[in-house]
């Protein structure tokens, strides 16, 4: 029984059978609150505790499904290839709301977490927060941040931007597919595409642009950012 | 239906792992994923990948993106003392940043659209 509850097959069908039920309720409550990947994350950390299985063990017996994280960033491209000519006509003010964005995410999270207390190592791994994991792990590390703890903060961020991104940028009066798109693609990433994509494919191609665009400009502008930061703070 | 699901899941393959060559040799600070992204679009505006090539396989990866991250997400467990230590200021910065972006992006795009 041990090695039944430690295996691919209980991992991932539990996986599955949980994100379904989730979506399923969110779907029927209509609940941003009921946030299938939250929920999933809550139900599957309680049967691991519970089992007494490690991470490890979950992390590799689950390899089937986040596989596909690399795959599902590609096929971004097959959204983004629809818009392209919407993207040509519009690039220069995408660009400069990017960048803003991009340099607002890094500084804004380090100066609140200076503010409030973090430790320095702590900070330094917020910074790149808003970006999708794989580039995420690599600024993290080449600063001198924890990249698992990393990947921690930005899906804590891509959740919470998943549940409240939405509600937020109507509160702005931010409503047409091609702004909601691109801030909350930059603001947090495929997850915050992800809550976007059922009202439709403008706004996940402009979701993906937001969140490629965002991910190349904080890979560039974070370790010089960071750097800066530290000599001032510290 | 098989074969096509798997010549298109194999266009995937190949453009991930075009990227991450491209990634290692011209020492990129991007990831593999995102230089294969833009070698997808690249692709499909030349011509060199039809659009029925990929469609099936790219609107299943589209729809279901946010479950491949689970499994990551539940690493969260490995840093239940570092979040229980310092959870105030983590969540505070994230939330207060995240909320600016929005903000910033979402407000420079509504001025510049209309």
């Amino acid at each position: 029984m041990k090695e039944l509850l430690n295996s691919p097959l209980v991992h991932v069908s539990l996986t599955l059978a949980v994100y379904i039920f989730s979506k399923k309720m969110q779907l029927r409550y209509k609940s941003p609150l009921l946030n299938p990947i939250l929920l999933t994350i809550a139900v599957v950390i309680a049967f691991l505790l519970f089992t007494d299985v490690d991470y490890r063990d979950y992390e590799r017996n689950t390899q089937v499904i986040s596989f596909w994280l690399a795959p599902s960033v590609i096929a971004l491209g097959y959204a983004l290839y629809s818009y392209l000519e919407e993207i040509k006509a519009d690039f220069k003010k995408i660009i400069a709301s990017m960048l803003a964005g991009s340099l607002t995410g890094i500084v804004s999270v380090c100066m609140m977490a200076y503010l409030l207390g973090a430790s320095k190592t702590t900070l330094i791994s917020l910074a790149p927060k808003s970006v999708t994991t794989p580039i995420a792990i690599e600024v993290s590390k080449q600063m001198g941040g924890i990249p698992s703890l990393t990947v921690a903060f930005v899906i804590a961020v891509g959740i919470f931007g998943a549940i409240f991104g939405q509600t937020y940028l109507k509160l702005l009066g931010v409503k047409d597919p091609k702004s909601v798109g691109l801030s909350l693609g930059a603001t947090a990433h495929a997850l915050g595409t992800a809550s976007i994509s059922e009202r439709g494919p403008d706004f996940s191609a402009f979701g993906g642009l937001g969140m490629a665009l965002n991910g190349v400009l904080t890979a560039i502008l974070a370790p010089w950012a960071i750097k800066l930061l530290l000599l001032v703070l510290y | 239906m098989g074969m096509i699901l798997i010549k298109q899941i194999a266009i995937f393959l190949g453009l991930w792992f075009l990227g991450e060559l491209i990634s290692f040799y011209g020492h990129l600070p991007l990831s593999g994923s995102i230089i294969g992204m833009l070698l997808l679009v690249i692709g499909l505006e030349l011509k060199l990948i039809k659009t029925e090539d990929i469609k099936v396989v790219a609107n299943f990866l589209l729809n279901n993106m946010a479950m491949f991250f689970i499994p990551a997400g539940v690493g969260i467990m490995c840093h239940y003392h570092v979040l229980k230590q310092e959870w105030l200021s983590i969540s505070g910065a994230i939330v207060i940043s995240a909320l600016l972006v929005l903000t910033v992006v979402g407000l420079i795009m509504k001025k510049r659209i209309r």
